[in-house]
C-alpha cells in the first residue's frame, strides 16, 4: 500500500492497521525519516512532488520489493508540503514471517525511494532558501541493490 | 506533434512555467534533442537547460534516459535529481 499526503501519520496506528485481523506476521520493521534542523540552519522544509508519477513510482518500488522478498504486508507513506524540524517525512513498514525479509525490504524501499520517487526538498532558514542537492551517497545506496540483483 | 511538458523544482523556477502544451517539430525525436530545442525558446529556457546533463526526464510518469525516443509520449517531465525520503 502506498499513500502520499500532506498530513502527519501515526506510526502506532499504522502498525495496528497493518496487523489487524492477521496472525501470520512474525516481524514488522518500521523506518521513519524526519526533518533535521542541521544545527539551526533549517527552519522549514518544503517538499514538492509530481503527483501522478509519485503514485506510479512508489507502486513500482513496492512491487519490486514484494517480488524480491516474501512480504506479508508493506506500507509507504510519504508527505509533501511544508514541514518543520522534527516533523515526519516518510514511513516505510514491512511485515514478514521472519525478520530478515522485513529488514532487507525496508532498507531496499527507502534506498530505492530516495533515488527514484519524484520528490524535491527545498530548505529555508536564516540564510535564505535553496533546493537540496541530491546526495551521491544515496545514489550509491540505491545502486547496490541493482548489483545484488545482477549477481 | 503536440505534447504536454512539465517542469519541477529549480527547472520550473528557471523556466517560469509549471506545465504547457507544446508543438514539437518533427525533427526532434529524443529527450536530449528536445532539451536542445527547448533551449532555443528564450533566455529562461536557455538558462534552465544550460546544464542539461544533470536534468532528469520522465515520459508518461516513468524515468527515462536522455537517449529515449519521445515518439508516442503524451507527457514529458523535466526535473533535477530527486531528493525525497
Amino acid at each position: 500500500m502506498i499513500r502520499v499526503q500532506q498530513e502527519d501519520f501515526d506510526i502506532g496506528a499504522e502498525i495496528a492497521k497493518l496487523k489487524a485481523g492477521r496472525s501470520d506476521i512474525g516481524a514488522i520493521v518500521a523506518f521513519v525519516g524526519t526533518v533535521r534542523d542541521q544545527a539551526g540552519a533549517v527552519e522549514e522544509m518544503t517538499l514538492e512532488h509530481y503527483p501522478s508519477m509519485t503514485e506510479a513510482e512508489l507502486q513500482r518500488i513496492e512491487a519490486e520489493a514484494s517480488s524480491r522478498w516474501p512480504l506479508q504486508a508493506c506500507l509507504i507513506v510519504h508527505r509533501y508540503g511544508t514541514l518543520k524540524p522534527s516533523d515526519n517525512i516518510v514511513l516505510v513498514l514491512t511485515a514478514s514471517e521472519h525478520r530478515e525479509a522485513a529488514f532487507r525490504a525496508a532498507e531496499f524501499l527507502i534506498d530505492y525511494l530516495k533515488t527514484r520517487a519524484p520528490f524535491w526538498k527545498r530548505e529555508s532558514g536564516r540564510q535564505g532558501s535553496h533546493w537540496v542537492e541530491a546526495d551521491a551517497r544515496d545514489e550509491i545506496a540505491g545502486s547496490r541493490w541493482n548489483k545484488r540483483a545482477a549477481e | 506533434m503536440s505534447m504536454r511538458l512539465l517542469y519541477f523544482a529549480w527547472v520550473k523556477e528557471k523556466t517560469g512555467v509549471a506545465a504547457e502544451e507544446v508543438d514539437i517539430p518533427a525533427h526532434v525525436t529524443t529527450v536530449a534533442e528536445l532539451m536542445t530545442w527547448l533551449k532555443t525558446r528564450g533566455p529562461e529556457f536557455d538558462h534552465a537547460f544550460a546544464r542539461s546533463e544533470v536534468i532528469r526526464a520522465a515520459i508518461d510518469q516513468a524515468h527515462v534516459r536522455h537517449d529515449a525516443a519521445i515518439g508516442a509520449a503524451r507527457e514529458i517531465a523535466f526535473f533535477p535529481p530527486v531528493t525525497g525520503g
